[in-house]
């Protein structure tokens, strides 16, 4: 299986967890993986990416333009925001969230309206809820881990593995309530 | 046993297994999770220091005196570290000396993509460049051989993408070195004319030793394929190389300086064109062309930025690089929901104060809306600035500097303003920790980078040492204490400082009330803030996100209606 990925969010959404859970699932599978991060200013509320690729082989530890088997999205302008990296066929897993910008907040520019809806017209496009299914676990900080659930489904990875590789990724007095998080994502993926 | 580990944390394992003993650092990205990772050794002393010249010496003495030691910076640190580090090359070391300078090309968390294998060549310090995190933890550990097998010390170069990538690495056991007999050598390590210029032909000597021995290093190798392109490069290029063009013959270097110019002679005589792969600047380029090899480089490729697969496909191949058409709302980065920061730049804002600002999260102060940032250069570059503002007779303004930065390279600027009769008013934000690296501890937090207890430098007591004799304190949130402290600090004539505090909201443990809005009249004062909480719904009202607001209050002490109110629930 060679899969590039690429996780996408706002700074604090919990990417580089997300990237961590998809490492070690791809090293339970016997994947060679790298997994490139942000680190420093960019953290600070403003757009990131993280670049996950597994296969027999790995070389660059970003995804090129055009290489993205698919991205998953934590909030919508930002699923916009990367499509350039995405594959011809590929997908885009994204969270139903909105979290505005700072020019939009000071009214210099508008929240694009109907995102999905638009990208849904050049690309595969699926649409999660994760936001909800967290409050339901009554832990909000678990939409990410409610996206890996569904993004790791959707790539034919077993819930086994799935739940492996969170194992190895939470502090164990976490794993308990995140492992509720990637079934109920697993479960929607 | 193979892990996934990043390559700062492969960095940290590789000179573990080299039985370092001694390690200093400033945090920098991207290069902070160095220390972070060998700090979880018990085995290893490490620890934060105020700056980046002083971990250099740090690790030098513990070298002289016998055990392996390293030291670790951004890129931008080694301009700060290089007065020890260009002697340090004439001393030579006596336990391994091994010196990580991490470049950002691209810029990801820097003020420039300024080269460190410039520093290699000018200061005549061999250097390694790992292109992944198994190479980081080995070339680490060669770093060390090579340091003592040389007498030299040896810089690792790393970029942001090899720093903060992860891969599979196989950890080995700890290596025990002994600590070597500390021999007294004035004639090496006491550097004045009459020694330096015997050590300097040592550096010649040494040098010229590693060169005739390069041939022996298989991290310099080629890999040969179809001859009709062979691409000589080094570090993450390598990567991007093989996934653009996995039919072309490779030159990989591992050692970045010397540059081994006869392996690369014999690559060139078995391929057809010969191309230079470098992110930054044309230096293996430049020397290839010197030793009278055709190349081709930086005609084809940037100095600008960093490289990557698609861009080596498009220059060497015509592949177009796909391009975003959607027109979308940028997304910088902000000060968080709570930074203290903020209410101090929204009040030097409405003040329309000149403001020479510094390297931290508070740069992000030049942002809109709160627009109120004049300059920003380097660490420390406030004082001096503001001073040099001063003396040229600009008035109508303030440094701000974070309490990290201060120590870092603040006080000797401030010095400087008190020696030389300066009217300056100084703003130290003092958030009790380095934030923008992810909160490290630093000599006024009271920890050590082992968490464990250490003294507390007294900002204020260090600043009345100083001499300056108008010195407050206020509270950040407190925006109506902070307006007086600067007015009155701005009325006094010589050097004023005003200490800001308040700790960084991302530390704080206990969570404060949320606020909300009742009632809003849509006069837009709380949007001026650029809070992340606050949102303009489209009728014009001011909404506060649930979950987001960290309880500050800034926003509500400018809210003339008081509609925006604390929430009971705690």
């Amino acid at each position: 299986m060679n899969k590039n990925i690429l996780i996408v969010g706002v700074g604090g959404q919990g990417t580089l967890l997300a990237s961590k859970i998809m490492g070690n699932a791809a090293n339970l599978l016997g994947l060679d993986v790298k997994i490139s991060e942000v680190h420093g200013m960019a953290q600070r509320g403003g757009s990131v990416v993280t670049h996950v690729k597994m296969g027999e082989r790995v070389f660059a530890p970003v995804v090129a333009k055009g290489g993205a088997d698919y991205i998953l999205a934590f909030e919508k302008l930002e699923a916009a925001r990367y499509t350039e990296f995405l594959k011809e066929g590929g997908t885009i897993i994204a969270n139903k969230k909105e979290i505005y910008p700072m020019p939009v907040i000071i009214g210099a520019a508008e929240y694009p309206k109907d995102i999905i809806e638009k990208l849904k017209e050049s690309f595969k496009v699926v649409e999660i809820d994760a936001e909800s299914v967290a409050l339901e676990l009554k832990n909000p900080r678990c939409a990410n881990v409610v996206m890996v659930g569904a993004l790791l489904k959707r790539m034919g990875v077993s819930l086994d593995i799935a739940l492996s590789a969170l194992k190895e990724s939470v502090k164990p007095e976490f794993f308990a309530v995140n492992a509720e998080a990637m079934k109920r994502g697993y479960g929607i993926g | 046993m193979k892990k996934l580990l990043l390559g700062n944390a492969a960095i940290a394992r590789g000179a573990y297994e080299a039985g370092v003993k001694v390690a200093s650092a400033y945090p920098g990205t991207p290069s902070t999770e160095i220390s972070e990772e060998l700090a979880k050794y018990p085995e290893v002393y490490c620890e934060w220091a105020p700056n980046e010249k002083v971990a250099v010496e740090v690790a030098l003495g513990a070298s002289v005196a016998g055990a392996r030691a390293l030291a670790c910076m951004k890129h931008v640190g080694v301009n700060v570290a290089a007065d020890p580090i260009f002697t340090a090359a004439y001393t030579g070391v006596s336990g391994g000396l091994v010196i990580v300078a991490a470049d950002d090309p691209g810029m990801h968390s820097s003020q420039n993509e300024q080269d460190s294998r410039y520093y290699a060549l000018s200061a005549h310090i061999p250097m390694l460049e790992p292109g992944d995190s198994a190479e980081c933890k080995e070339f680490t550990k060669l770093a060390f051989e090579i340091s003592e097998k040389y007498d030299t010390p040896v810089f690792l170069r790393t970029t942001t993408r090899v720093a903060h990538s992860q891969d599979a690495v196989e950890l080995g056991e700890r290596g025990e070195i002994p600590l070597k007999p500390y021999l007294k050598d004035v004639a090496k390590y006491t550097m004045m004319p009459s020694s330096a210029i015997k050590r300097h032909i040592e550096v010649e000597k040494r040098e010229n030793r590693l060169i005739s021995d390069l041939a022996d290093f298989d991290i310099n190798r080629a890999e040969i394929n179809n001859t009709s392109l062979g691409v000589v490069c080094s570090g993450v290029v390598y990567q991007y190389v093989k996934e653009a063009l996995p039919e072309a013959s490779v030159l990989k270097l591992g050692i970045v300086y010397p540059i081994d110019i006869e392996r690369i002679k014999a690559f060139a005589a078995k391929v057809e064109r010969l191309v230079v792969i470098e992110e930054l600047e044309p230096i293996f380029e430049t020397a290839i062309k010197a030793a009278g090899i055709a190349c081709e480089g930086k005609n084809l490729f940037s100095v600008q930025g960093e490289l990557s697969a698609a861009a080596i496909k498009n220059k060497l191949l015509g592949e177009p690089v796909k391009t975003n058409e959607l027109s979308l709302p940028v997304r910088p980065p902000v000060m968080c929901a709570g930074c203290p920061h903020r209410g101090v730049f929204y009040m030097l804002s409405k003040l329309k104060l000149r403001v020479n600002a510094d390297i931290g999260c508070y740069t992000l102060g030049a942002q809109p809306p709160l627009n109120s940032v004049d300059t920003v250069v380097c660490m420390g570059a406030s004082i001096g600035m503001a001073h040099g503002f001063d003396k040229a007779g600009a008035a109508g303004g303030v440094a701000v500097i974070g309490d990290s930065t201060f120590i870092h390279s603040g006080i000797t600027g401030l010095v400087n303003a008190v020696y030389n009769g300066s009217d300056i008013t100084v703003l130290i934000l003092d958030n009790s920790t380095t934030g923008m690296t992810g909160h490290q501890h630093h000599p006024a937090t009271g920890k050590t980078l082992k968490n464990q207890g250490a003294k507390v430098l007294n900002l204020y007591e260090l600043v009345r040492a100083v001499g300056v004799e108008d010195i407050k304190t206020v509270d950040a949130y407190d925006l109506a204490a902070v307006e007086a402290a600067v007015k009155s600090a701005l009325e006094f004539k010589g050097v004023s400082v005003v200490i800001v505090k308040r700790p960084c909201a991302l530390i704080l443990k206990k969570r404060e009330p949320e606020y909300f809005i009742e009632n809003c009249k849509r006069c837009g004062a709380c949007l001026k803030i650029g809070c992340p909480a606050i949102r303009k719904e489209k009728d014009g009202t001011a909404v506060i996100a649930m979950g987001q607001c960290a309880g500050c209050g800034v926003c509500a002490a400018l809210c003339k209606f008081s509609a925006i109110k604390r929430s009971q629930n705690e």
